[in-house]
């Protein structure tokens, strides 16, 4: 079978790096559209950028081939052929695009903003830079149908220690029939800050575009920035990176598997996997200088080292960690009226995942085999022993269990990059000419996606997908048919993001 | 379980001594709250924690503070769901234009007398995100802060000497 990427008819841009980009005619961009709907190739991101030329950008995974590439379409009259008309992942990303840049996806199914809740004082803040029409828009949600329905609207603010966003819950009795989410809430305008910023200064705001994924994201940039500049950087900033990227991953799943129990009130869970991610944090801390090693990576390698002591300190940690968490996931496993509430609750269907390109331990709890370490891979990892764990039950309860098995493979990752640290410098300074980079890197929630062009050492565009954009939508999917009570288990299942997703 | 109950029970405690209150936050205090204010609030504090537009590294601190090494509620300090219910107003984030309203609504809905406690480096003047169409800046251009407590995010150590200082400054300073 031929790949996808070589049948696509179009331009090749010179320096763009590490997979091709091509310039598109419309006709050609309606049919990659097709083959992603048809389910030939999955979409990993769409976005705009101004430059001479007004442009859509879309990077597509050939699932057969894992080939990636990204396809681009010139829009001088400020239109693009809606892919979300075909293939329905894309249609958050284009109303996102229409907010923030004014382009038009011509067909589009869903015309209402996204991102622009009517608060701010331009309208297409990264395009045209229009004055805000005078009058707030009310946004329509969607219509629901039917006999004794109510709807509950929750948030922005909601009532736990979490970020905020708007839930439109529409309920027969306790039984939810449709969730109609609303985001933007925390839109900080990080993408327009990033125009014309230095590299250093665009590296700190993605280690802050969410905060839980600092260190992914960091990584995700520096492979975007890495790949424009077409240098390579040292092994040991390689292996350091992989070993705060795996602290990170420990310290999100700890944390989290708790929090899910705690959402079915059992306490005791939450209490001591609270105990595991606070002893993860201080060995981060003792190690890096950080509890959550932000700002530690950064383009051209790593701004820390592992000291003399730090080895040990991580192995004893894990070892004590290992030893309480064997306990607490038999008291997961056998306590009967946790999994009642667990399993069969809030389940993603498996071609949805599929349709998604679901990231992470949603994806993977439904059967999509997919994790940016193995695929496309980078360094160090191609080097490590490790596998991905899939389910295919789709449940909070496969999703929980992705997570410890997840926990379980980070261990043993990190005893591999402690025996194998090489050593070396930890970074090279950054030279190059200007170039475009994408990056990938696989966070505890799934896959980070950056794109950059830079203008000699400064970031001219840069577009950041926090892996919340494919997953959201299938919350919405998810808690259908499930009862109100049980929309915090599934969403803190989920655990989407809300500052990544809304820049 | 029974096990693990056990252990618990026989080990000793993880909770670790207080730190000392903040000696900054005691003098921010003492310049913007009034003594009688906290005579009135006492010693047991409801606190309501609002995003503002934090990048989500404040909140996993404050998280933090439930946990066994930091105990917070030994201090007489909890979180509460509904801002209806609180003393305190914990805000991170750069406020967003997005979220001014809401922020707005939620200090409206806290009934007096309330403090509110800017929390992490953008809460003070919208740090790295200042300039953007999207933030508005700090919490304090918002609704008034009595006390900051910086830290990209703060650490938990941090935080709780913060809201100590809450609670030891209306015994130490002000006014006779």
């Amino acid at each position: 079978m031929t790949a996808l990427t070589d049948t696509l008819q179009g331009e090749r841009v010179d320096h763009h790096r590490p997979w091709p980009r091509l310039v598109l005619t419309r006709d050609a961009w309606h049919k990659v559209a097709s083959e992603i709907a048809a389910g030939h190739a999955s979409l990993l991101g769409l976005w705009a950028d101004t430059g001479a030329v007004r442009t859509v950008h879309m990077a597509i995974l050939d699932d057969s081939t894992t080939d990636i590439a990204v396809v681009s379409l010139e829009c001088p009259d400020g239109t693009f052929p809606s892919v979300g008309a075909l293939h329905p992942p894309a249609i958050r990303f284009e109303r996102a695009i229409h907010s923030l840049f004014g382009l038009e996806p011509a067909g589009a199914p869903d015309a209402r903003p996204w991102l622009d809740l009517g608060f701010w004082d331009v309208q297409y803040p990264l395009g045209a830079r229009a004055p805000a029409p005078a009058a707030r828009p009310v946004y329509e949600f969607l219509p629901v149908e039917g006999e004794s329905l109510h709807q509950i609207p929750v948030g922005p603010v909601h009532a736990g220690i979490i970020e905020p966003g708007h839930f439109r819950f529409t309920a027969g009795g306790e039984t939810i029939v449709r969730l109609e989410q609303r985001l933007g809430y925390v839109h900080k305008g990080i993408e327009s800050l990033m125009a014309g910023a230095t590299i250093e200064t665009a590296a700190k705001l993605a280690a802050r575009t969410s905060g839980d994924s600092t260190v992914a994201y960091g990584i995700a940039f520096a492979h975007a920035v890495e790949a424009a500049l077409d240098i390579d950087v040292p092994l040991r900033a390689r292996y350091l990176r992989a070993l705060m990227a795996e602290l990170e991953r420990l310290a999100n799943h700890f944390g989290d598997i708790g929090a899910i129990c705690n959402d079915a009130s059992f306490s005791i869970m939450h209490a001591h996997c609270a105990i595991l991610r606070e002893l993860v944090l201080r060995v981060a801390d003792a190690c890096f200088g950080h509890r959550l090693m932000m700002d530690r990576v950064i383009p051209g390698g790593v701004a820390c080292d592992l000291g003399a002591g730090g080895a040990n300190l991580i192995r004893g940690t894990l070892a004590d960690a290992r030893r309480q968490f064997a306990r607490l996931i038999e008291l997961y496993d056998n306590t009967a009226s946790l999994q009642d509430r667990m399993a069969g609750t809030g389940i993603v269907q498996a071609d949805l995942a599929r349709q998604f390109a679901a990231p992470g331990y949603v994806g993977r709890a439904s059967g999509r085999n997919f994790d940016a370490r193995k695929t496309p891979g980078y360094p160090p990892y191609d080097r490590l022993d490790f596998s991905v764990p899939v389910l295919t039950a789709g449940d909070v309860n496969a999703r929980v269990w992705v997570r410890i098995r997840e926990v379980e493979q980070s261990m043993a990752l990190i005893g591999q990059i402690l025996d194998r640290l090489p050593d070396g410098p930890t970074a090279i300074p950054l030279a190059g000419d200007s170039g475009e980079g994408l990056g990938l890197a696989e966070g505890f929630r799934g896959d980070v996606l950056i794109w950059v062009r830079l203008d000699g050492l400064r970031v001219a565009r840069c577009h950041l997908r926090d892996p919340s954009w494919l997953q959201w939508p299938l919350l919405e999917t998810a808690i259908e048919g499930n009862i109100v009570a049980d929309f915090p288990l599934c969403n803190k299942s989920f655990n989407c993001s809300y500052s990544g997703h809304d820049l | 379980m029974r096990q693990t109950l056990f252990e618990s029970l026989t080990r000793g405690p993880l909770t670790e001594a207080p730190p000392p209150p903040d000696a900054a936050a005691l003098a921010e205090l003492a310049a913007n709250v009034e003594r009688s204010a906290r005579r009135r609030l006492g010693r047991s504090l409801a606190i309501r924690e609002i995003d503002a537009g934090s990048c989500n590294g404040c909140e996993l601190e404050i998280h933090a503070l439930n946990n066994a090494f930091y105990d917070l509620e030994r201090f007489g300090l909890r979180f509460v769901a509904s801002p209806r219910h609180a003393d305190v107003l914990l805000v991170t984030g750069p406020v967003t234009r997005n979220m001014r309203q809401a922020l707005e609504r939620t200090y409206n809905a806290t009934p007096d007398p309330k403090w509110v406690v800017a929390v992490g480096d953008c809460a003070a003047d919208g740090g790295i995100f200042c300039g953007s169409y999207g933030v508005v800046g700090g919490v304090g251009a918002v609704v008034p802060v009595d006390l900051h407590i910086k830290g990209c995010p703060p650490s938990p150590v941090k935080l709780l000497q913060g809201l100590l200082a809450l609670l030891e400054g209306g015994a130490t300073t002000g006014p006779a």
